[in-house]
């Protein structure tokens, strides 16, 4: 393999500066999914608790509504069509009047992708309760709600930490898919930094780095808190 | 709002939809056969007690795991042709990258499987004269994959849904057939619909047999 190596290449300007804003758009992106994905999937996940089996159905659909479509056909989805089929002047301050369409769709499309994923993982946490403490909430006289404020809710999310987690590392990865639709993230500038100068293995390399640095720092940060917040006698779900 | 949908668009581009279908299931059968091989042999890695083998399969495994496929397509499509010294077409490139990437996958299946088999079996297997092969082959791998089959379909589907990534690199998968009538016939909403639904349903088919398999087959 003859191959021309120029490390140095990463410090010139632009393409310095190109990787530091991708790596900031790639962080941009995950954490506002993130928090719409935490949300939402926390809403759906409880709905697919209740004993009420219209909330249930709901949360069925949705899930099995975004698991099933590969994400990138969901990104073209919000992108290319909803738009469209919108009334006529939605569609237009989409296409024309919101600022950055293109970052705002991703957004939209990985948070309710990953809604789904965070839905299934509350889901299994309510239920991986004894319902003896269900019932032991409902005997002492607790609304429904407050059971699941002051005993499900809290209990549950602590189990789930280590899923979460990996979830909120795939939508950190699954970031990389607003390329197609033309958000200048990470993938995105280190691709772009390979056509410009054909030093791909240096541009290639520097976004792995960037990638595995975070997910490593994520994970310790993460099983930290899992520590830090577990309650004695409790099994987290991986470990189960 | 729905008054201007044309659906002989779609019918008239059917035979090119075809084409990228048969392209993306000949990728994802191939790239299954590879993960699960190589998953296997990563797996079997990892369980073993030379240190530096299990440490060097975790390494790959959590390596891989940090990363989003796309960098792992972009790496393959530029380095393998480098590597060899030779264009081999970017079908090729995105098959390596996509069994590199899902052995890594399906290697954390695959190992979960071999550990839901009780340790004792090992053990009378040795006892039985079986060299380590022949325990694994004979005994081991039959009731672990019995196990994990439910979650190696699972895994086959997400797998089945990112081969749609081979979109970045322009091969004509389905969705990139369907994106590119859509570009040629400027009808997005009817291409992109009709791509959702079959993709839908083939995954929901797929995802319906996982959860039958896990209550008929699991030991």
């Amino acid at each position: 393999m003859n191959y021309r190596w120029d490390w140095g290449i990463l410090l010139k300007d632009p393409y310095f500066s190109w990787i530091a804003s991708g790596f900031g758009w790639t962080c941009a992106v995950a954490i506002l999914a993130w928090i719409i994905a935490l949300s939402l999937g926390s809403v759906i996940g409880v709905m697919r608790t209740l004993p009420h089996p219209v909330p249930r159905a709901i949360g069925t659909a949705y899930v099995e509504l975004f698991r099933n479509i590969p994400l990138l056909v969901q990104l073209f989805l919000w992108y290319f069509v909803v738009p469209e089929v919108l009334p006529r002047e939605a569609g237009m301050f989409l296409k024309r009047g919101l600022p950055m369409p293109e970052f705002w769709t991703a957004v939209v499309c990985l948070g309710f992708y990953t809604g789904a994923r965070v839905a299934e993982q509350v889901r299994a946490g309510i239920n991986a309760i004894r319902s003896g403490q269900r019932q032991a909430a409902l005997a002492m006289g607790l609304t429904l709600t407050q059971v699941y404020r002051y005993v499900l809710v809290p209990v549950s999310y602590r189990i789930i930490i280590p899923p979460l987690t990996s979830d909120f590392l795939g939508v950190f990865k699954n970031s990389s898919l607003a390329l197609t639709i033309g958000v200048a993230e990470l993938t995105a500038r280190s691709r772009q930094i390979e056509e410009y100068t054909f030093q791909g293995i240096e541009a290639f390399a520097t976004a792995t780095v960037l990638y595995s640095v975070v997910t490593f720092a994520v994970m310790a940060l993460m099983h930290m808190t899992e520590k830090r917040t577990r309650i004695p006698g409790l099994i987290s779900l991986e470990a189960k | 709002m729905f008054g201007g949908i044309d659906y002989g668009v779609v019918e008239r581009a059917l035979p090119l939809l075809w084409q990228g279908m048969l392209f993306t299931l000949q990728l994802t059968g191939l790239s299954i056969c590879g993960g699960v091989f190589f998953g296997t042999i990563l797996a079997l890695m990892r369980l073993s007690s030379f240190r530096s083998v299990s440490f060097f399969a975790a390494s790959y495994v959590n390596f891989f795991r940090s990363l989003p496929l796309i960098l792992v397509i972009f790496w393959f499509y530029f380095l393998v042709p480098k590597l060899l010294g030779r264009p081999i077409g970017g079908f090729y490139s995105v098959l390596i990258a996509f069994v590199m990437f899902e052995a890594a996958y399906y290697c954390e299946i695959i190992r979960a499987g071999i550990q839901s088999v009780t340790r004792t079996q090992v053990h009378a297997g040795y006892a039985l004269g079986l060299t380590y092969g022949q325990t694994m082959r004979l005994i081991i791998l039959p009731q672990a994959f019995r196990n994990m089959l439910p979650v190696l379909l699972t895994q086959s589907i997400i797998m089945f849904q990112d081969t749609s990534l081979v979109y970045v690199v322009g091969l004509k998968d389905f969705l990139t057939t369907a994106d590119l009538i859509s570009n040629r016939d400027n009808r997005p909403v009817e291409l992109f619909v009709f791509a959702a639904i079959v993709y839908f349903i083939i995954c929901l088919i797929g995802s319906n047999s996982a959860r039958r398999l896990q209550r008929k087959y699991t030991i």
